[in-house]
């Protein structure tokens, strides 16, 4: 069984507006030390969808079951999450400069994290042991530089300390969202060299939600690709890039910069509202191949016959690859 | 930090400055009767005269102001006409009773409004938010004689007439001689005062509060798996401090140049109630000494304001 194992999660916020359906049943499974990218664009309900298995969203309405290591996610009581974050469940999260308490130095917040789980390890002990860390993250001089605060470190530097941190207990399952978007394209590659090495050599498994598909092709090894709070496609790293079945995934690839072209191709229009959704297919207005069959939601079924490549989409399965070329 | 400090100490001393200038040209300007009414109703015209001329008050404005500016740089703040006492002394004798009404109606308001604001902020739009905020808005606009009045007509009256003679009418009892009477006789005002103060601090925490649990590393303490009671106190609290800190030395600098309404209801012979005694007699040099202290209390409060937001936050530095 998948170390992480998501069924049809429903994530709903009731807002002055109405009911904003942020996760519409989301799928998904996570293989020990395996990276599984959840790729959309911003709204799409990625972060949410990660932030409510581990117990950080607030006031939502959640139905659907997600088992890590046998408990259920969903109903289990604060205490358990809390128990489980940090120590079995890393996070890193989108900006490292805000991410870090101002206000405390580096190494008394991942001394913390250690001793949070366990207060049998002592201050002295926790503490060689974040210096440690802030080597293996590749921050110089890391005993004088566990004493300086946040602020004292750049952009790429603190997104090293918080995976420092988020390490620090060698967890099961590392939940990176969108670890490298704030940083420089230079720094970026840095920082996801950093937790590559640190997945090899701690067998962690990660969920990487970014919408850079230049960090998927680096990182994934299975890709879930998410629109308007639904799977619109799953697949295998290379299905996604050279056998992609869905509009929106080909959307979303014809927007990369490429070296050939000199202009980007965006996907035309904006995400419907999570409030009032269309019925059918929630990305046909924006879609060049819509049809009549695209009022009715397309379910999520297997391309060209593997269960490890799944599309909702209503036009043909089986001819993924003529549309791809 | 020394530089800090030096520019900071100019600053404070040049707005002293300007201040007496203030109300010395304020005192001028406003019809004077103090030698009259030393003379008495019988008072002739030489005595007047003579009163006048012993007090200074023949000299030109500008050689009293410079006679006074000369005194106060050698730490003599004059004399009061009526008396003759000491300035200086005269607020010695009062400084006592305010810092003991302004210390402690700080604890209390402190006490209250950080932990209220908490609460608001942690459960908000709750039951116990809406209550407290109520009832922080309502002390809020409560006038604060009145509510001296209030608690002085149920808990000393009322009581007293029951039998319960918990709380004197009023008055001050030195901490010399002992802590018993001294705080039996500051537990209303420090109530009194402490409930008015407390609705800012009540909104100013919840604000800084709310503000506060909705950054990105208060995410990142939760994801840590450290006990919520932690995240709110060590890690929220600790940054939404910062405003009600500023605001506190603010405040407590006021109030140590006296707290005219409370200690007039209470009859606390404070710095408050010295002044306005010193207003209504037209007494200058107490005037100006209180005032000038009063100051001095303001600006030393935002100095020490400013130094504690530096301790408080490594991102500041002073310079």
């Amino acid at each position: 069984m998948a170390l992480l194992q998501v069924r049809d999660l429903k994530v709903s916020f009731d807002t002055p507006d109405g009911t904003v359906r942020a996760v519409r049943g989301l799928s998904f499974d996570v293989e020990a030390g395996q990276t599984l990218a959840v790729v959309g664009e911003s709204g799409s309900g990625k972060s949410v969808a990660t932030q409510t298995i581990t117990g950080l969203t607030r006031g939502a309405k959640v139905s659907g079951t997600a088992y890590f290591d046998g408990t259920d996610l969903i109903t289990a009581d604060q205490a358990t999450l809390r128990r489980l974050r940090g120590a079995q469940i890393g996070m890193i999260f989108q900006d490292p400069l805000s991410s870090l308490h101002p206000q405390y130095r580096i190494g008394w917040q991942i001394v913390e994290m250690i001793r949070a789980h366990d207060l049998t390890i002592s201050k002295q002990a926790a503490r060689k042991r974040a210096a440690e860390l802030l080597t293996l993250v590749g921050i110089p001089r890391a005993a004088e530089r566990i004493d300086d605060y946040p602020h004292q470190f750049s952009g790429g530097m603190r997104q090293r300390v918080m995976i420092a941190m988020a390490m620090a207990l060698d967890p099961a399952l590392l939940i990176a969202d969108e670890p490298t978007t704030a940083l420089d394209v230079t720094v970026q590659a840095q920082v996801l060299n950093v937790m590559r090495r640190l997945q090899e050599q701690f067998g962690t498994a990660i969920i990487l939600i970014t919408h850079d598909l230049g960090v998927v092709a680096e990182m994934a090894d299975e890709v879930v690709v998410m629109y308007a709070g639904a799977v619109m496609e799953r697949a295998p790293r290379r299905d996604i890039f050279y056998r992609n079945h869905h509009p929106y995934t080909q959307g979303l690839l014809a927007s990369l910069p490429a070296r050939s072209e000199d202009r980007l191709t965006p996907i035309p229009g904006t995400p419907p509202s999570l409030i009032s959704l269309p019925k059918g297919c929630p990305f046909a207005a924006r879609c060049s191949h819509v049809f009549d069959k695209c009022s009715e939601p397309p379910p999520l079924t297997d391309v060209g016959g593997d269960p490890r490549h799944q599309s909702a989409c209503w036009l043909p399965h089986d001819v993924n690859e003529a549309v791809a070329s | 930090m020394a530089m800090f400090l030096i520019r900071r100490i100019g600053h404070g001393i040049l707005v002293l400055w300007l201040i007496s200038v203030a109300v010395f040209a304020l005192f001028f300007v406003a019809p004077s009767n103090v030698a009259q009414t030393l003379a008495g109703r019988q008072g002739t015209p030489e005595t007047i005269a003579l009163i006048k001329h012993r007090l200074g008050l023949d000299l030109p404005v500008w050689q009293q102001y410079l006679h006074f500016l000369g005194n106060a740089v050698k730490g003599n703040l004059g004399y009061d006409y009526y008396h003759q006492v000491p300035v200086t002394h005269i607020i010695g004798q009062a400084l006592p009773i305010t810092v003991s009404l302004a210390l402690g109606a700080a604890v209390l308001w402190l006490a209250l409004g950080v932990f209220n604001g908490v609460i608001s902020a942690t459960h908000p739009r709750s039951l116990a938010d809406r209550g407290l905020t109520l009832f922080a808005l309502f002390f809020y606009s409560f006038p604060s004689f009145l509510l001296g009045l209030l608690l002085l007509y149920f808990l000393y009256f009322r009581l007293t007439l029951s039998g319960f003679g918990w709380f004197p009418a009023g008055g001050y009892a030195p901490l010399a001689g002992g802590i018993g009477p001294w705080f039996q006789h500051l537990l209303l005002p420090w109530v009194a005062l402490a409930l008015l103060l407390a609705a800012t601090y009540t909104r100013l925490t919840r604000g800084s509060m709310l503000d506060v649990l909705g950054e990105d590393y208060i995410r990142t303490a939760r994801s840590k798996g450290i006990r919520e009671s932690r995240v709110v106190v060590v890690h929220g609290l600790r940054s939404a401090l910062t405003p009600v800190v500023t605001q506190f030395g603010i405040d407590l600098g006021q109030l140590i140049g006296g707290v005219v309404v409370t200690e007039t209801v209470f009859s606390l012979p404070g710095l408050g109630q010295t002044a306005v005694t010193a207003i209504n007699q037209q007494d200058l040099p107490v005037i100006i000494g209180i005032v000038l202290f009063a100051s001095a209390a303001v600006v030393v409060a935002n100095i020490l304001v400013d130094i504690g937001y530096a301790v408080l936050d490594p991102r500041v530095r002073l310079h």
